[in-house]
């Protein structure tokens, strides 16, 4: 309780604040837009890099749960439940005020899920999804746990792929935007585009805090313990696998809330979000940012989001991806942004690198 | 349901079956000798049938399924040695994450060479129309040429790995590695020639099955994860019962698309994965205690 500890929150913060003066004065605000996207993204990268660097579980299945929470919210605010009315369940969420009656452009009245009651339902599903799949998961480890965190991430796909009540290969549209309180919405209309590049920036910035207490608590170091030898941190009594499960749902629940408001920002979710490129993208990030290195998982995630969504790497994008994967694991499987490689800029966010090192 | 559909239901079980058996058996030959699963396994099957299709426009069928095996073999060779041969001890995740990511690499390059359309070579003998009539079971030749190929690759395999020199040495360098290089067996050259050997048998279950799936740039992964199920059902490094865990996921396969839309077939298949990691992750044949000993 230094200090110290709030010194690298207070960096991130300015550079939130810094970019979004910098895009005003260079005109360019139109890369905000990219920005946020990016923003969230970073989110699944964060909540990932817990459970990859920390609790060393891969998962090659976090697109399925940004999916889980995209399409979830997206199919609740936008299905219309006024032929279904009268019945009684209908009625029963109409009065407990989970419901929004809307006019489209002809007049044409339609009653559906307000955003709220639709997130916290979409993250409460992902909650599940990730405790029933994580329980058997977990207790695989290496190439089976690979496999089948891999094949959990393509039921999904398949399903939303196959399934027409989730626009099969179309995906969803025409999703509202999402009012948080009056004056601030989730939205991708350009007028409130600074609004939002806020909100996600500090949506990412209150995962940073809430993932950066927990590495330096009980419980991270936990997580390190089993990281390090699963069987002599069960020996000194670490229940090891309570720590992985819940590791993997809080990183499920990350991805969710991310998908959940990237699918307002867009006003749509596609199953391309849900395919097993997304997933092996968020894991390549992670490995570039050092695995346990939470500042170069954000870094990274920001910065590679960024370049492939304004298109930097054209039809190369996959290929990019696979090539820095590749590269990264034969030469630097400890990440670029090593302790030993950036000493220099590491010394500013010292206290996280210097707990790890003594752990 | 009458007699003649469950029969031909059954065939295309079989035929499929025997698709995921041999690349299952890519699976088993690389992880074998080295421990190792290669995500991109699959890759090799998309690539023997690219290739086969590409060099078959120059030159006739049969030469052309050799070139296509041939290069393939030299594209598994120059993978191992540029990317693997060198790391030292290097840890699963590691492993798993590089050939992640070759295998994209492969595929992208495949997109920039041959774009996204689907090919096909052509029937082997015959057309797609022509069948035999076997007890009122119409069979396309081509599912001959699978099934029969196949299990020729099969037994060659068996006798290689059991009366040859280098098959042997393979077998050694499995079973302990250090004992093996203790009687001068190169355990490095043994993994290299893991590598070509399951290349060659993917890519050769590429090209007798393009002409009925037909291939794709991105055709691998399916086929990969299919393989790797089949390969998990009998338990990983069991050939012999790869070849059946395989014919049972096809036959299965192919009766689900009776009660579910094909839109969920691979779901179906996956599903079979979670559930045999979940409760038998040994495989069906595979022994509980010599697995649990094992390491990853």
């Amino acid at each position: 309780m230094n200090f110290h500890k709030y010194l690298p929150i207070a960096a991130l913060i300015s550079a939130v604040i810094a970019i979004q003066l910098l895009t005003y004065f260079t005109g360019s605000a139109y890369m905000l837009t990219q920005l946020t996207m990016s923003a969230y993204y970073s989110l699944v990268i964060i909540g990932l890099c817990i459970l990859m660097g920390y609790a060393g579980q891969i998962s090659l299945g976090h697109a399925g749960f940004f999916a889980i929470g995209g399409y979830i919210s997206a199919f609740l605010t936008t299905c219309n439940l006024l032929p279904y009315r009268s019945h009684s369940l209908v009625s029963l969420f109409s009065k407990a005020g989970l419901l929004n009656m809307s006019e489209d452009l002809y007049g044409g009245q339609a009653l559906h899920f307000h955003p709220w009651a639709a997130c916290v339902m979409a993250v409460l599903f992902t909650i599940i999804a990730a405790y029933c799949i994580g329980g058997p998961v977990l207790k695989l480890k290496g190439h089976y746990l690979a496999m089948a965190t891999l094949g959990f991430g393509i039921i999904v796909y398949r399903i939303v792929l196959g399934t027409s009540f989730f626009g099969a290969a179309d995906g969803l549209s025409d999703v509202p935007s999402f009012v948080i309180f009056p004056g601030l919405e989730v939205s991708g209309k350009s007028s409130v585009r600074i609004q939002n590049y806020y909100i996600a920036s500090g949506l990412v910035i209150a995962g940073v805090i809430i993932l950066l207490n927990l590495i330096n608590s009980r419980i991270g170091r936990a997580l390190r313990a089993i990281h390090g030898a699963e069987d002599a941190a069960g020996a000194m009594g670490v229940n090891t696998a309570k720590y992985k499960l819940h590791t993997f749902v809080l990183s499920a629940v990350f991805a969710s809330i991310a998908g959940v408001l990237l699918t307002h920002y867009n006003g749509g979710i596609g199953p391309s979000e849900a395919s097993v490129m997304k997933s092996v993208r968020y894991v390549a990030i992670v490995a570039i940012g050092g695995m346990a290195n939470l500042w170069g998982a954000l870094l990274m995630g920001f910065l590679l989001n960024f370049l492939s969504l304004r298109g930097y790497f054209g039809s190369f994008d996959d290929a990019v991806f696979g090539s820095i994967l590749i590269i990264i694991m034969l030469f630097a499987p400890e990440g670029l942004l090593h302790k030993n490689s950036f000493r220099g800029i590491k010394k500013i966010f010292s206290h996280t690198t210097k707990e790890e090192g003594q752990a | 349901m009458n007699i003649e559909l469950f029969f031909q239901y059954l065939v295309a079980g079989l035929t499929y079956g025997t698709i995921y058996a041999i690349v299952a058996i890519g699976f088993n030959i690389i992880y074998n000798t080295t421990g190792i699963i290669n995500f991109a396994q699959g890759e090799f099957v998309m690539l023997g049938g690219m290739i086969a299709v590409t060099m078959n426009k120059f030159m006739p069928l049969p030469s052309a399924i050799l070139a296509a095996v041939t290069l393939t073999m030299i594209l598994g060779a120059l993978i191992e040695i540029v990317f693997i041969r060198w790391l030292v001890k290097p840890s699963v995740l590691r492993m798993i994450i590089i050939t992640i990511g070759l295998s994209i690499v492969i595929r992208e390059g495949a997109l920039h060479i041959w774009g996204e359309s689907v090919r096909a070579l052509p029937y082997f003998t015959g057309t797609e129309v022509s069948s035999i009539a076997i007890g009122g079971v119409f069979i396309s030749p081509q599912v001959l040429w699978v099934i029969g190929v196949s299990s020729i690759a099969v037994v060659a395999l068996n006798l290689f790995f059991n009366y040859t020199l280098p098959g042997r040495q393979m077998r050694a360098c499995s079973a302990n590695r250090d004992a093996a290089r203790l009687c001068g067996i190169s355990a490095k050259n043994m993994v290299t020639l893991s590598f070509v050997l399951s290349a060659g048998i993917g890519a050769l279950a590429g090209c007798v099955v393009s002409p009925i799936t037909y291939v794709q740039y991105d055709s691998g992964t399916g086929l990969a994860i299919k393989g790797f199920t089949v390969a998990i059902l009998g338990g990983l490094g069991n050939s012999m019962a790869a070849v059946a865990a395989g014919m049972m996921l096809g036959i299965l396969e192919s009766f689900s698309i009776w009660v579910m839309p094909t839109a969920y077939k691979d779901v179906i298949s996956i599903a079979i994965l979670l559930l045999i990691l979940f409760v038998r992750p040994s495989g069906l044949f595979g022994n509980k205690e010599a697995f649990s000993l094992k390491e990853f």
